[in-house]
């Protein structure tokens, strides 16, 4: 049932309702706390929220500063918690990625983060978050849906300077966009003469 | 006598609201294995009543599952629909009938506190009248239940005063829709949103309060359609309109007045629609005439650009919706305010089309099948007026009594807790509604209830209201009953029973019918399910305006629902009214009915001149009888906070997170500010959830529309000063802030601003 079919973000669609923190922390696996969450961007002044998932980087920075080698992709390119053996709660990954999705919950000396609902995806059925996402900000459906429903465009290249990154989730951007550009000085005519 | 028979803390300690985290047994307990059973029912929490499954192990609920082919929400969730089984297993669950004591409430047998309700209700019906009791019913009760009680209060206990907690939702909507369309149901099923050119969103916190709603309406903007948000708050919705309209509160029929005007000077209305189809056109159209956009912006504080755009914009538009909720209803005029929506949408045509409508967006769980059959004090099932000879004659017969037997209206929801407090009601059946905390100026509720000669309370956990009463019965959660629902699109659901009640607790309709019984009408009822309910209900709304004849529970699975009006056991129902152009009203046409505007019921002056306004947020449900117990759900809004613009901010010495007294003509509360832009500065909003000194119903007023007889919660008059520190509540320890999550080091830990965490 979800072969074929993708995660995309659309942060313009978010309410912050929290339903995909709230369904998160259902999770049978890490029982009670969410994986995921929501941000206000600016409450002062905007009602706007985002929420954010693990954006499974193909080449994922928290695996690659990860001191133990605790952190690992499986063979669908899902990067997973922490190895509870391994993890020795270091934060270099908090600290690393380039998305600000780990957490480091201290208590249990341990990184955790979103791993797609590798319990769910595994056995057919869509993540829980994007499932009961009411505002679709977060959706997993097939591409070709995407295409044809949404308005934006998914995006799965990000280039923070030099460094290019590329993800498994894609993020929804006006037509037109290709990558997202994160240094201003990829935006400066001087940079790029 | 019926003053609370323990302190706060006291009653608190026993009876909640505590806390609930976890499933049975914890994380990592016996209910984590696999579930029994999936059962695809619906969630209790609002009148999305989203298709759910419910986890099932031994006879407990411990958990849910998103069920995917219910066509409305097609698994999508809110938070309360998530956390929802939480409020199953709970410490706090009534387990038996209580008895009010010198020691406070004691347990006791069925059989003592029925046969005391029933002795009561006759001793103060003997020494004051049948119409001394009054009746009060619950919108989150299933239309089974909601058509019991009905019956109850005029066959078995006799009294003409029964109303019910819908009076607080869409009641204005309700009438200005029978008005106008001769029924009260949202004309159009949610798939025609995305069908739209044009969404107009009138007073509608749809992604706090209709969240499922928020996906229609984003559909529409992918297809390409234009979202208006008239609203005195930024809400989530607002952060894709096309176009914000700042309406001043009280001042939405104003608004609308002013969009018809400029459709109808810029010759935009649909003439072969209103020619051939309404009636009552051209007094309309004098109405506005003198709501040019210049006079409109000076009245509702919308620029008159942004009128004038409005107006094109849903007058040109081939297929326009216009959706509404509590934020134009709320009002002392809220028919007026819902009769100006619908004059707009008749005069464009928009009405009876796939995407073209005007749609209330109901709010409580069943708020529209608990409207339809006889907890109103005006109607009857079917949504008969009562007056109606025709329908006291066909309802008599299902009934088996006499027509003269069915008293005439009595009073409504606040009406009655008027004649309480002035001591014309002395005894009061409460069933799932908690009007301590739900209904305007809380004070004198407070004053009322302690005024009852006797007071019965039907509910599954110990509300803030039934701390005032004489005797609880213990009732049963919505998954823990079969029966029918209706959604705010019209649909007719199934409610599956999950699981039975726990301990001694019982169905409503089990202490609905040994209370009859015991007051001498055993033989009129005599259901042996809610089947048999559904069966009778069914034949005494056939041939109403609200016709259930041809549905069945098996229909309704098979069909995911039917829509209403279903008159025979073939008819498949009605997902789109008013197609062709045709009307409920006996001449078939639909009515324009003139809208005058006027003041409401508590004016801004120089003493109090600052807008409150109050509505929901997300993580709660109505009074918070159920979400207050829910951890993860209190956690996300743990206390009413101020809404507070930062140029009122400062003209007032208040900065962010200050705690503020708000003073208005009735009373005092402090709660803590926070400073945001997305609202008026003339305007502060509180939530209403809580109970005691965090209500905000306390400080709201009395005064009611004179037709739907819902109460202005949306427009009280204040007055803001800082507070010198916080206010009791906020350091005894109850404010819900849990401090029981792990410590986390990441973005979600250091970021700034979130809700719940001020």
């Amino acid at each position: 049932m979800t072969a074929g079919l993708q995660f995309f973000i659309d942060p313009s669609r978010c309410i912050g309702c929290r339903s995909c923190e709230n369904a998160c922390a259902e999770c049978e696996t890490h029982r009670g706390f969410p994986m995921i969450h929501v941000d206000y961007i600016d409450r002062p002044n905007s009602i706007a929220t985002t929420p954010m998932v693990c954006m499974h980087c193909e080449n994922p920075t928290c695996a690659q500063v990860c001191p133990a080698d605790a952190i690992k992709q499986n063979e669908e390119g899902v990067v997973l918690s922490s190895l509870k053996p391994r993890c020795i709660a270091c934060s270099n990954c908090v600290l690393a990625c380039p998305f600000g999705v780990p957490k480091m919950l201290t208590a249990l000396e341990q990184m955790m983060k979103c791993d797609m609902c590798y319990d769910r995806t595994s056995i057919g059925k869509r993540p829980m978050c994007a499932t009961v996402c009411p505002s679709q900000a977060l959706a997993f459906v097939s591409p070709d849906e995407i295409a044809r429903q949404r308005r934006e465009v998914p995006v799965n290249t990000f280039r923070f300077g030099a460094e290019e990154v590329r993800t498994k989730v894609s993020m929804m951007a006006p037509r037109g966009v290709e990558a997202v550009e994160i240094d201003v000085v990829d935006y400066m005519w001087e940079a790029s003469s | 006598m019926s003053e609370p028979p323990l302190s706060p803390d006291e009653l608190r300690a026993r009876f909640g609201p505590n806390l609930n985290y976890t499933p049975p047994g914890g994380w990592r307990g016996p209910s984590r294995g696999v579930a029994t059973r999936l059962v695809k029912t619906h969630c209790c929490f609002c009148g999305q009543q989203c298709g759910i499954q419910l986890k099932v192990q031994d006879d407990k609920v411990v958990g849910f599952e998103p069920w995917e082919e219910f066509p409305f929400n097609r698994g999508m969730l809110c938070p309360k629909g998530v956390r929802r089984y939480l409020q199953d297993n709970h410490p706090d669950r009534l387990l038996a009938p209580l008895l009010r004591t010198e020691r406070g409430f004691e347990e006791t047998t069925w059989d003592t506190a029925m046969s005391l309700t029933a002795r009561r209700i006759r001793e103060v019906q003997e020494k004051y009248g049948k119409d001394a009791v009054a009746v009060y019913g619950g919108a989150s009760l299933t239309t089974e239940k909601a058509y019991l009680i009905g019956k109850l209060a005029r066959v078995a206990v006799g009294t003409r005063h029964i109303d019910y907690n819908g009076r607080l939702c869409m009641v204005s909507a309700g009438v200005a829709y029978k008005l106008a369309f001769g029924v009260d149901r949202s004309p159009n099923p949610w798939s025609d949103i995305p069908r739209a050119q044009v969404v107009m969103i009138l007073g509608a916190n749809i992604g706090e309060c209709a969240p499922i709603t928020t996906d229609y309406v984003w559909r529409c903007r992918d297809a390409g359609g234009k979202i208006i948000v008239a609203d005195p708050r930024m809400t989530p919705i607002t952060r894709n309109a096309d176009l914000y309209l700042p309406v001043r509160p009280g001042c939405d029929a104003a608004l609308l007045m002013g969009m018809l005007h400029v459709v109808l000077r810029d010759k935009l209305e649909d003439r072969a629609f209103i020619d051939a189809h309404t009636l009552g056109f051209d007094e309309v159209a004098a109405s506005v005439a003198s709501y040019d956009p210049l006079t409109t912006a000076r009245i509702t504080g919308v620029p008159p650009e942004a009128i004038e755009k409005a107006a094109h914009w849903f007058g040109e538009a081939e297929r326009a919706i216009a959706m509404h909720a509590r934020g134009i209803e709320h009002h002392s005029k809220g028919v007026e305010n819902c009769l100006a929506v619908i004059n707009l949408a008749l005069a464009t045509g928009n009405i009876g089309r796939e995407g073209a409508g005007c749609m209330m967006i109901t709010g409580q769980g069943n708020g529209q099948g608990g409207r339809e059959h006889g907890q109103k004090c005006d109607q009857l099932p079917g949504q008969r007026q009562i007056s109606d000879p025709a329908a006291r004659e066909h309802v008599a017969r299902v009934w088996r009594v006499a027509p003269e037997e069915i008293p005439q209206a009595g009073y409504s929801a606040v009406e009655i807790m008027n004649a309480i407090h002035r001591g014309e009601i002395k005894a009061l059946v409460c069933a799932c509604f908690n009007p301590l905390v739900s209904l305007p100026d809380a004070e004198f509720t407070r004053e009322a209830l302690s005024k009852l000669e006797f007071f019965a309370v039907i509910d599954f956990f110990l509300s803030e209201t039934a701390h005032h009463a004489d005797v609880v019965l213990a009732g049963s959660l919505q998954e823990e009953d079969e029966g029918v629902t209706c959604s705010a699109e019209g649909r007719v659901i199934h409610i599956q029973e999950a699981v039975p009640p726990p301990g001694q607790a019982r169905r409503e309709w089990q202490i609905y019918c040994d209370l009859a019984a015991r007051l001498g009408q055993a033989e009129r009822f005599t259901y042996a399910s809610s089947r048999a309910i559904f069966d009778e209900l069914r034949e005494a709304s056939r041939g109403g305006i609200a016709d259930y004849y041809g549905i069945s529970y098996e229909k309704i699975d098979q069909q995911l629902g039917v829509f209403w009006p279903c008159p025979s056991e073939d008819h498949p129902g009605t997902p789109r009214l008013f197609e062709g152009g045709r009307f409920f009203h006996a001449d078939g046409k639909a009515h324009f009915v003139p809208v005058v505007d006027r003041p409401g019921g508590d004016p801004v002056s120089d003493e109090f001149p600052i807008y409150l306004t109050t509505g929901r947020v997300v993580s709660q449900y109505l009074s918070g009888t159920q979400t207050r117990r829910i951890g993860p759900l209190v956690d996300q809004y743990p206390e009413p906070r101020l809404e507070i613009h930062p140029q009122l901010a400062e003209a007032q010495g208040i900065s962010d997170a200050d705690w503020v007294e708000v003073t208005t003509r009735r009373a005092t509360m402090t709660v803590r500010a926070q400073v945001v832009r997305t609202i008026r500065p003339d305007t502060v909003f509180i939530p209403y959830h809580w109970a005691g000194k965090r209500s905000v119903n306390r400080l709201t007023h009395r005064t009611i529309d004179p037709r739907s007889k819902i109460p202005e919660f949306k427009v009280s008059a204040a007055r803001l000063a800082r507070a010198a520190g916080p206010p009791p509540w906020a350091r005894d320890g109850t404010g819900g802030a849990s401090a029981r999550h792990l410590p986390v080091v990441g973005a979600a830990a250091a970021a700034p601003g979130r809700q719940g965490a001020p």
